[in-house]
């Protein structure tokens, strides 16, 4: 539902934009009003949205990238190339950056913004060297006490021979390992896709918020289905079943909060959402500011140690 | 809020719910383990009916008690067959030392996936294994270990909130005890059946190992074929020292996947062991007969170095 509506909306405002421009024309004017209309109601429609149509919106290239959210967040940014053993992997973007005067390290999946940066950036999907430049980044924050805030997504970790030869397991369980013990606030948010170990390894975080059309996963639907059903044509299916709404996964107290969108999804008022994650890192940052470095590093631990504690006690008084 | 609308202060009170034991003894607590029963040999006996395994890799029949004395390694072309949870952990440990690890972990169903209950009470039967890891302590050569072995017989060794639950809790005990970790992975990765709570396992499992080794515990890990996924990608690549049995596929994303995305044909003996070893990220590739061995003799070479805690 969500792409007919979609590609609707987009063409209404390549007309809207076109009718504007007709200067003293009572005829555009009209239809411009018209259009609007549409575009109101066709919006309205956005209010219930299956998981696919999530799926959707939140691999839409008009969602706004890492980039982006650079530019609308933070002050000062200094871009860090580079993991210092083999290479540059442009598919994570990170440095340092003033956030409200604070210096905080920023990092995150890099998928471009059109096609030509899409293959630029590989899709967004790193290889090992992208984990390690992660780390070496990370490590940096915790050196000299900056909070790191991550942006996640990812159609996951890149299913490459060189990927492999270069030990794409053992980055992505290095990261996992040493995030888990930073003595530093770490601050997620998944903002598209977070597909599969991919999107976690930088992902084990003191908050991992969510944006209300992004979704996170084990594996991307397309190869949820081939997995399970050796048929990647059932990923609607799969969409439904496997509880990647960021609704969902604040059930299950995967993610400690869910950023707004508007109708339509965040491409409609960008602006407006940027505000909102602007709060939430204050109010956060503040909050992990009264923590010493050893309770920060355990506070990280317990979430993801009892994360799942909950279901497990359910569970077990039905069993019993 | 977390989980079914609980708050935050109210999850934390289920921590002590998963404490399985809170008992902070130097002494093994007898409580956290078991002995597993022992199996009755009854096949052997029987000598007119020899049953036949087939080779995974030469297809060569070789008579059953061949092949189970030879650890299911093939003696006509040495192929690494697998050998199911139960039988690796009598192999490694000295008769009789084994304990099984006491934590129970009910069944779980985050995304009410069709027939899957039924799915795992049929292995469980099949296998005599809880879920998709044997965890437990036993000596090597007199030397106490705490010994986890992935079954990949049980939905691949995949990893859910069972799987890593049971290697969360081992990685502890074994911190609290001052044990060593010998681990022997097995697995297809996370289980997709759980969704996203297996994908957590992964951070999961990954802090314990951590903090685990922060404090200076010695972990020996073996990968066995195939080890992938989200088992690769966490606890299964973290080990102080690591070995991996001939021939076993060891990476993260599936030959065939990779195959797919890249367009082109993957080079000859590409994830196996050897590779592995070629490309940096294998200590030493070991034979089965000689696990034993070579496991024992690295714990022995720590044996002096007591950490600080």
């Amino acid at each position: 539902m969500m792409r007919e509506i979609d590609e609707r909306l987009r063409d209404i405002d390549r007309e809207i934009e076109e009718e504007s421009a007709k200067k003293d024309d009572y005829a555009a004017d009209v239809r411009v009003k018209e259009l609007k209309a549409e575009k109101k109601k066709l919006l309205r429609q956005c209010a219930d949205l299956t998981p696919a149509d999530k799926v959707y919106l939140a691999r839409s290239i008009k969602r706004p990238k890492i980039d982006d959210y650079i530019d609308a967040l933070f002050d000062d940014f200094f871009v860090q190339r580079g993991d210092f053993l083999s290479k540059e992997d442009k598919s994570i973007l990170g440095g340092i950056a003033m956030f409200h005067g604070v210096p905080v390290t920023v990092l995150g999946h890099r998928k471009g913004r059109n096609i030509n940066e899409n293959m630029e950036f590989n899709f967004g999907m790193p290889e090992p060297e992208g984990y390690r430049k992660a780390l070496r980044l990370m490590k940096q924050a915790e050196k000299f006490g900056r909070p790191i805030i991550t942006f996640i997504d990812t159609p996951g970790a890149y299913p490459g021979l060189e990927a492999e030869e270069h030990g794409q397991a053992n980055a992505i369980a290095k990261n996992l390992a040493e995030m888990s013990s930073l003595k530093v606030p770490v601050i997620a948010i998944v903002t598209g896709e977070g597909s599969s170990g991919g999107a976690l390894a930088i992902g084990v975080a003191n908050s991992v918020y969510m944006l209300e059309n992004a979704v996170y996963s084990v594996l991307s639907p397309e190869g949820f289905a081939s997995i399970l059903w050796k048929d990647s044509n059932r990923s609607a299916e799969a969409c439904e079943l496997m509880k990647l709404t960021a609704q969902d996964l604040k059930h299950y107290g995967v993610i400690d909060g869910i950023v707004k969108e508007p109708l339509g999804g965040i491409q409609q008022n960008p602006n407006k959402v940027y505000r909102e994650i602007d709060a939430i890192l204050t109010l956060e940052l503040a909050r992990y500011k009264k923590m010493s470095p050893n309770e920060l590093a355990k506070n990280r631990y317990d979430k993801f140690r009892y994360m799942d504690a909950a279901i497990i006690e359910e569970a077990k008084k039905e069993k019993a | 809020m977390g989980f079914l609308g609980k708050t935050k202060s109210e999850l934390a009170k289920y921590a002590t719910v998963l404490k399985h034991s809170n008992k902070d003894t130097e002494e093994l607590n007898s409580d956290e383990f078991e002995p597993v029963a022992a199996k009755p040999e009854k096949t052997e006996k029987q000598e007119d009916s020899v049953e036949m395994i087939t080779c995974s890799s030469c297809k060569k029949e070789i008579p059953s008690n061949v092949m189970k004395k030879n650890l299911f390694v093939c003696p006509e072309c040495g192929a690494h067959n697998k050998i199911s949870a139960v039988r690796r952990m009598r192999s490694m440990v000295d008769p009789g030392t084994f304990r099984k690890l006491k934590c129970d972990v009910p069944f779980v169903n985050p995304l009410n996936y069709p027939d899957y209950e039924e799915k795992i009470t049929k292995l469980q039967d099949k296998t005599g294994l809880e879920e998709g890891v044997l965890i437990g302590v036993g000596e090597i050569y007199g030397q106490k270990a705490m010994i986890a072995i992935m079954g990949s017989e049980f939905l691949m060794g995949s990893m859910g909130i069972a799987v890593g639950e049971k290697v969360t809790y081992a990685f502890e005990v074994a911190d609290k005890n001052k044990l060593p970790v010998v681990m022997f992975t097995a697995s297809g990765g996370a289980r997709m059946q759980e969704g996203i709570l297996s994908l957590m396992q992964m951070a999961k499992t990954s802090a314990a190992v951590q903090r685990f080794s922060e404090h200076g515990g010695l972990y020996v890990v073996c990968l066995t074929h195939p080890t992938t996924g989200g088992v690769s990608a966490s606890f299964a690549t973290l080990g102080d020292i690591t070995l991996a049995e001939p021939g076993a596929l060891i990476g993260f994303a599936g030959p065939r996947v990779i195959e797919q995305t890249i367009g082109q044909k993957l080079p000859v003996g590409f994830q196996r062991a050897e590779y592995l070893e070629t490309h940096g990220f294998v200590d030493q590739i070991v034979p089965r007969g000689e696990m034993r061995d070579v496991v024992g003799q690295i714990l022995k070479l720590h044996e002096r170095k007591r950490w600080s805690l």
